[in-house]
């Protein structure tokens, strides 16, 4: 008995040891980079970030949001993110509903060409439609918001369609009896009944528009356009002796995303592996 | 019949701005492509396909360009790797994660942090951790030399070994994807199978090697076409990272994206379909090679 319990006890001491380093790995990067963002230049460059910051100097939060602009590429960013997302949820919602509930001509081969495109992969999709945003005079920002919701609009009529199906009619039956239009049940019985599979569909394209920045450094020219993604890569070029600034920029970026996805974990890892989940 | 045609225009109009959307932004590109890629189109003045022809020209200088295949081998490189190594440590944290049942939760959360951020995130703040200047101050050697490996100290960004390490930090970023739905994976298998081997007398690895790995066929192979196509088209790790390292780390997309931003539009479409080509079949092989392999353990009937 006593031979089991020490042994199950060391495999759980080696289990952890190895978890426990691989998770250290993820966090340390993350704590340097806030720890280093409080810090002076002078600081940094004595004790390579390391040692805890010995005061909590927002200096260099006020010269990246403020003088370097990241306000303006923040607001870009969550613009960008919210228009998209809204847009990928009225389009992709109707279109599921209809797939899913409605009669018409053509309806699968339209239904399967989505569905094509979701599995054929096409990495460098982005050089074609870059092309023809610049024929169209469309390299602005309703240029970028319509060619981002396309990039998720199959995945996400995919999963809405999959979601309607398996939801009993009875109810929309009831609300077309009561009157209402199509366009009225739609709104005011799917919509509600398909929330849980919104919300994935949600965070995947708003990590998807957040994290974006070759078609966003690409058609923005002008920095003042920028997300933040694109603005980052810039002013790290820019900056390159000055690590601390380099690490507010990084922070203003992350973080937010970091702390919404600790408060939504089950979400966000719903949303981001429902990509794959598909096939 | 008037009724029903007013009906089926209703029911099509909800599809109607789905379809607009796609017809503009993936099927005109889609065919767009083929088109732009058998011209010299440099993005100057309107498109004239009679003007900007060239043939095959495109594709017979990808053929003979150096930098192209350089590139695609350091592609192959990295998903090398990530097939391997990502895949393979993601396995053995998902396995280790189902026996325990403390801070199950946190390595979880811990471990998926590196996928919900973006790649230029990633990259920048792997540069600033291993480069440093001034000259001579890299925070990653300093680290290094402290903990005793300073055999491992290097430049990092621009050395000999470049390569592995932007092969190794791709893992990194990628595994807690895998990890996930390697996780959702082995929660499928029933318990009852672990228990039937255990009183059989079967051993951990037995029941690994008998159980779960044939239950896992479809998973992994899921995982690893992914893995395929999403290693090949994601470059702004690399590029956030080190910007290819002087041709060193360079992959094929990264090519595309240059060539598109110096307006070279006929030679990026020309480069894309050759690396979709590639990729398609790649992934159609793997799947075949799946199938084979399933039949061959007996979990895919017939």
């Amino acid at each position: 008995m006593a031979f089991y319990q020490t042994k199950k006890i060391v495999t759980l001491i080696i289990l952890h040891t190895f978890l426990l380093s691989i998770a250290l790995s993820c966090i340390f990067p993350f704590f340097w980079m806030v720890n280093a963002s409080f810090k002076s230049n002078v600081e940094f460059n004595s004790d390579y970030g390391l040692k805890p910051a010995s005061s909590i100097l927002l200096d260099n939060y006020k010269e990246v949001i403020i003088k370097s602009g990241f306000w303006r590429y923040f607001l870009n960013s969550v613009i960008y993110t919210f228009t998209t997302v809204i847009l990928i949820v009225f389009i992709s919602s109707l279109a599921a509903y209809s797939f899913s509930r409605l009669q018409f001509p053509g309806k699968n081969v339209i239904f399967y060409m989505f569905l094509a495109a979701m599995m054929v992969p096409l990495p460098a999709g982005f050089v074609p439609v870059y092309v023809m945003l610049q024929q169209l005079g469309l390299l602005n920002r309703t240029g970028y918001v319509l060619a981002m919701s396309n990039m998720g609009l199959s995945i996400s009529i995919y999963l809405l369609k999959t979601f309607f199906d398996q939801l009993p009619r009875e109810l929309e039956d009831t609300a077309r009896i009561d009157g209402c239009s199509k366009l009225q049940t739609w709104w005011h019985v799917g919509m509600p009944l398909v929330t849980p599979a919104l919300g994935v569909v949600v965070i995947f394209n708003a990590l998807n528009v957040w994290n974006e920045f070759v078609l966003a450094s690409l058609i923005f020219a002008d920095k003042k356009f920028m997300p933040l993604q694109a603005a980052l890569l810039q002013f790290s070029g820019e900056q390159v002796t000055e690590h601390t600034l380099v690490m507010a920029a990084l922070t203003v970026t992350s973080l937010p995303i970091i702390i919404l996805y600790i408060f939504m974990q089950k979400q966000f890892v719903k949303g981001i592996t429902a990509g794959t989940m598909v096939g | 019949m008037n009724r029903t045609l007013k009906d089926k225009a209703t029911n099509f109009s909800f599809i109607l701005p789905a379809l607009i959307i796609f017809a503009f932004f993936y099927i005109y590109p889609f065919f767009y492509s083929f088109i732009l890629s058998l011209t010299n189109y440099t993005m100057i003045g309107d498109f004239s396909f009679k003007e900007s022809f060239v043939g095959l020209t495109n594709f017979k200088d990808i053929a003979s360009d150096g930098d192209w295949w350089k590139s695609m081998y350091n592609g192959a490189f990295i998903t090398f790797w990530a097939l391997s190594f990502q895949n393979i440590l993601a396995l053995m944290l998902a396995l280790s994660v189902c026996r325990i049942v403390r801070m199950n939760k946190f390595y979880r959360v811990v471990f998926f942090i590196l996928p919900v951020l973006s790649e230029i995130v990633i990259g920048l703040l792997l540069r600033r951790l291993m480069l440093s200047e001034p000259a001579g101050r890299d925070v990653l050697n300093h680290i290094v030399n402290n903990l005793g490996l300073g055999f491992l100290a290097q430049d990092w960004i621009s050395g000999e070994r470049v390569r592995l390490i932007t092969a190794l930090v791709h893992c990194w970023k990628g595994f807690g994807w895998a990890f996930v739905i390697f996780l959702a994976g082995l929660s499928g298998i029933p318990e009852q199978l672990y228990e039937a081997a255990r009183i059989d007398g079967a051993n951990a690895w037995q029941s690994f090697r008998k159980i779960t790995l044939p239950l896992l066929m479809p998973v992994i192979t899921l995982i690893m076409i992914i893995t395929i196509i999403g290693t090949m088209s994601a470059f702004g790790m690399i590029l956030a990272l080190n910007q290819g390292a002087g041709g060193e780390t360079t992959v094929p997309i990264m090519m595309i994206y240059n060539h598109l931003g110096s307006d070279l539009a006929g030679l990026a479409c020309a480069e894309g379909l050759v690396l979709g080509m590639v990729l398609v079949i790649v992934s159609f092989t793997m799947f075949f090679i799946s199938k084979k392999v399933r039949k061959k353990y007996g979990v895919l009937p017939d």
